[in-house]
């Protein structure tokens, strides 16, 4: 009998907690969403008359910080990939006895807090930082461009911030290619692309597949690196609905806002997921 | 025959075909240079404007100074948001890898029913973009009347720390091999005992593991403190507010601080993995 | 510079080809040539150059110095994927993300091949293992993932196939069942094998030619009865099944013959089979070769007297012997239970004799327990 039971005395305190402050929440956030103002109350007083039309109301409204928040993302999460999986297939495959050494330097600049790290590039991109000054000089861009303030410093900022999460998991699953299936590829006439295309990138799919959705669902809920590097013109749904809570107070807004933003999400990874035909994520 | 052969001159390999393969190794080499330096070029930034003699913005370069580094605590605010940050990262530590190696614990060396929904409960709050994490439980508080503050900041932090320790204990579980603890009981140890003398002194370094992971991720958090922790400020709550303005080089000083402090236990704890594989 | 290399045929010739890791010597100015349509076997223990050797005639590594000659084009430098040799790799390399079909067919389709399933087809045939064309390569045995990594190379009808410790995961039984195997399909499809194995009697059983290799050289090169019966160096004597080595001194001289001291006694052997310099030598006897008889009996050929029986293991097929002699030396004797007689017993004395075509003679400057040392077992891993 004990044997039976004793799982479920261990999962009983760590899921009861999630259940009141995760899963409580999570549907308190749903009913607060159908919420409107209470006729003649002062703000931030709202009852339940389960107007869905919040919902459209909310999308319409912010459809370009919607809009924004994914492209940003997608574009992050790609320049993401493509500057990690070099670096992650060079410390799998070529750094040797080195390679401890190398994860750590990965994972390193992340013990400085984020905050700091995003401040820093503020500075560094900024007009007193090196940066544009000397394109400037050197004539890359004109004297009028800034680098701060643009979509691209934010694009960039996400990059940065969440390259860790798309490093690790990359790493993890080349390291367990075995290097001989890539020596068999060539052996069998296929070349150094068609083996990368062949063999290296299919079985590497599982870290690909984390990676990214490590990457893309952090960056399209961000709003720090907007807020920090951005402008009003680079306001992304993060930013938005950190507003409707604090500046505002229209929680029924920023609550219709964030389960959309959860949906579209929970949508995109449910696709590509099956797109990308792995499962053993858990 | 063979003696004609070995009378031979040597022949060697074209320049060419030499240089290709020179080039190929160390084309990947300088992109590790590049990769690493774009990595560390805030690092540097941060730690570099440590020193500087800045005064209350600490935008531009004005000078060499060892004083911030002497005095962290010199600029208003700073200390008290780190002892709160550090505050609420052990406490958010304690609890959720107490509670997350229990479920890893259920979840790794059981089979009960509702175990794939249990993954799925562990899985979604990782899913979760932050901002929703953030922002639903204050409703939630908001709801019960309780004020945003320390506490409810501890509560989030548990929340959503619980999930990466039961992920990182599980994978330390996994790895085990079942027959040492099948050799225990054969060694008269009951379930206790093995559980007390074998399966968790194993699975110990992942627990480390996951509860270093829990106090980095609750210590580096903004977007989930800010909705939860109303006026009282951490250090990633202080930087973001002075952003705007510049932030006081003491922070910097802090930042690198921890910077290095965080690569010593890293590294020291591989030296003892090491030591110990010997 | 234009040439197909793919499309090279002949011999393979490698050319004084030295290979260096920093300054280590993994293989170290060594001539070779592999005759078209030959199962050859290069032998040694771990670490002695064997798979870097192969290594560099799949393309795989590149020598310091040296060429490496398919026929007549030069493929020294020709990446593995477009010369006309194919391998198969130790654990075999499997690709796991694809069926067992598409892993066979993965060589056809690159080089365009335009029937592919019927090849395949054909190739899962000769391997006897048609069934599972639909199944992943870890849902298999190992015995099966052997054959699969053999047909996925042989498919391609290379040139040059080239076996890297191929067996090494089996068990005996089935190991034994492979080797007849692995000969068989070779005289089939005709192809030049190269086989890299640490297992003297893996080679023995399936090669034609054995080229023994340590520390980077090739110690002796000949077909497997050559070099059992007439070892050139104490470390071939040793690697190569057991030896007995007694030291000795070159006296005399009769017609084909040579006459030798052993410890005071005279012994004559064949004088194609002494390969010393001077006359100091060490006299070679394989333990299979000696008769052990009482003091008393008469007997033919060669005659070490003064032996004491030390150790009987009886094996069933034979049993061995471990005969002290009177300089201390103790001899191992192998006898097969053919005879009716019963064994002898520990303490006896007894004298050893053997025919003498069976003796060779190696340098006395010998270190003779070169290549007995080493264990034959550990898993080759260069």
């Amino acid at each position: 009998m004990g044997k039976i039971r004793t799982p479920y005395l261990l999962l009983l305190p760590g899921f009861g907690f999630l259940f009141v402050f995760f899963i409580l929440p999570i549907l308190n956030l749903a009913q607060t969403s159908t919420q409107t103002p209470v006729g003649g109350g002062d703000t931030g007083q709202y009852e339940q008359t389960f107007r869905f039309q919040n919902y459209i109301d909310a999308f319409v409204e912010n459809k370009e910080q919607f809009g924004r928040s994914f492209v940003y993302a997608l574009i992050a999460t790609f320049l993401a990939l493509a500057i990690s999986y070099p670096l992650a297939y060079a410390i799998a495959f070529k750094s040797g006895k080195y390679k401890n050494f190398f994860l750590v330097l990965v994972v390193a600049p992340f013990f400085t807090s984020f905050l700091l790290r995003t401040v820093a590039w503020k500075q560094i991109l900024g007009e007193e930082g090196f940066v544009v000054p000397t394109l400037r000089s050197v004539g890359i861009i004109s004297d009028s461009t800034t680098l701060t303030s643009t979509a691209f410093a934010v694009v960039m900022g996400m990059t940065y911030n969440f390259l860790p999460f798309m490093t690790l998991p990359l790493f993890a699953s080349i390291d367990r290619i075995d290097p001989r299936t890539l020596e068999a590829s060539g052996d069998l006439y296929a070349n150094g692309f068609t083996t990368f295309r062949k063999v290296t990138l299919p079985l590497s799919m599982p870290g690909v597949v984390a990676g990214t959705l490590l990457t893309f669902i952090p960056a399209a809920g961000d709003y720090v690196n907007a807020a920090i590097l951005g402008s009003p013109n680079t306001k992304m749904i993060g930013n938005v609905i950190e507003s409707r809570y604090f500046k505002i107070v229209d929680y029924p807004t920023a609550a219709a806002l964030s389960f959309t933003l959860m949906a579209a999400i929970l949508i995109l990874v449910t696709v590509y997921i099956r797109k990308a035909g792995t499962e053993e994520l858990v | 025959m063979s003696k004609k052969i070995a009378d031979a001159t040597i022949p060697t390999i074209p320049l060419a075909a030499r240089f290709q393969r020179w080039f190929g190794r160390n084309l990947i080499r300088v992109y590790m240079v590049l990769a690493f330096t774009y990595l560390f070029i805030p690092v540097a930034y941060t730690f570099a404007f440590s020193f500087n003699d800045s005064g209350k913005s600490n935008l531009i370069w004005k000078g060499f100074t060892l004083d911030n580094w002497k005095n962290p605590c010199g600029a208003p605010e700073v200390c008290n948001a780190l002892a709160n940050s550090i505050k609420i990262g052990l406490l958010a530590t304690i609890f959720s890898t107490i509670l997350g190696t229990m479920i890893a614990f259920a979840i790794g060396r059981h089979k009960f029913k509702g175990r794939s929904t249990s993954n799925l409960l562990i899985f979604l709050p990782m899913a979760t973009p932050e901002i929703v994490l953030g922002a639903s439980l204050l409703s939630l508080f908001l709801v019960f009347k309780i004020n945003p503050g320390f506490w409810p900041t501890v509560i989030a932090h548990v929340m959503f720390c619980i999930s990466f320790v039961v992920v990182t204990v599980k994978a330390r579980i996994a790895s085990l091999d079942p027959r040492l603890e099948q050799a225990a009981m054969d060694l008269y140890a009951n379930e206790f005992q093995t559980f007390r003398r074998v399966t968790l002194p194993l699975v110990a370094p992942g627990i480390a593991g996951a509860a270093l992971l829990a106090f980095s991720l609750s210590f580096d958090d903004f977007i989930i403190t800010n909705f939860n922790s109303g006026t009282v400020i951490t250090f990633p709550k202080f930087v973001y507010t002075a952003a705007a303005r510049g932030i006081p080089a003491q922070a910097n000083v802090i930042g690198s601080g921890m910077f290095f402090l965080a690569l010593a236990i890293v590294i020291a704890g591989q030296l003892v993995n090491r030591r110990k594989a010997r | 510079m234009s040439f197909d290399a793919s499309s090279a045929r002949g011999d393979l010739i490698l050319t004084r080809i030295t290979k260096e890791y920093g300054d280590f010597k993994a293989v170290d100015d060594l001539s070779l040539t592999i005759p078209k349509g030959s199962f050859f076997a290069l032998l040694g223990p771990s670490g002695c150059g064997k798979t870097t050797t192969l290594r560099m005639i799949a393309g795989l590594e590149e020598p310091t110095v040296g060429s490496i000659h398919l026929g007549p084009t030069d493929i020294t430098t020709t990446k593995p994927y477009q010369r006309p040799i194919n391998t198969v790799f130790q654990n075999y390399a499997l690709f796991p993300h694809l069926t067992i079909f598409e892993n066979i067919a993965f060589g056809l389709r690159r080089r365009g091949i335009k029937d592919v399933d019927a090849e395949v087809n054909k190739v899962l045939n000769l391997v006897e293992l048609p069934h599972l064309a639909g199944r992943k390569p870890t849902q298999l045995s190992g015995g099966q993932q052997q054959r699969i990594a053999l047909a996925r190379a042989i498919v391609n009808r290379p040139a040059l196939l080239l076996l890297d410790e191929p067996l090494g995961a089996l068990d005996l039984k089935l190991r034994r069942q492979m080797q007849i195997e692995l000969k068989w399909i070779q005289k089939e499809v005709g192809l030049t094998f190269v086989h890299v194995t640490h297992d003297q009697e893996e080679a023995m059983t399936m090669a034609d030619t054995i080229a023994v290799m340590n520390e980077g050289k090739i110690e002796q090169m000949g077909s497997p009865a050559d070099l059992y019966d007439d070892p050139e160096t104490a470390f071939v004597a040793n690697f190569l099944g057991q030896s007995n080595l007694i030291k000795g001194t070159i006296s005399g001289n009769d017609g084909d013959s040579l006459i030798a001291d052993v410890f005071g006694q005279k012994i004559s052997l064949p004088k194609n089979r002494s390969h010393a310099v001077d006359n100091s030598i060490y006299v070679g006897i394989r333990p299979e070769k000696f008769r052990i008889s009482l003091l008393n009996t008469p007997v033919n050929g060669n005659v070490l007297t003064g032996g004491r029986i030390e150790d009987v293991s009886y094996i069933g097929v034979s049993t061995q012997y471990q005969v002290e002699m009177p300089w201390g030396q103790e001899l191992m004797v192998f006898e097969q239970n053919d005879d009716g007689v019963a064994p002898f017993n520990k303490g006896d004395a007894v004298n050893i004799s053997w025919a003498p075509v069976f003796t060779f003679a190696l340098r006395g400057d010998e270190d003779v327990t070169a290549g007995s040392e080493v264990n034959p077992e550990v898993l080759d891993e260069e």
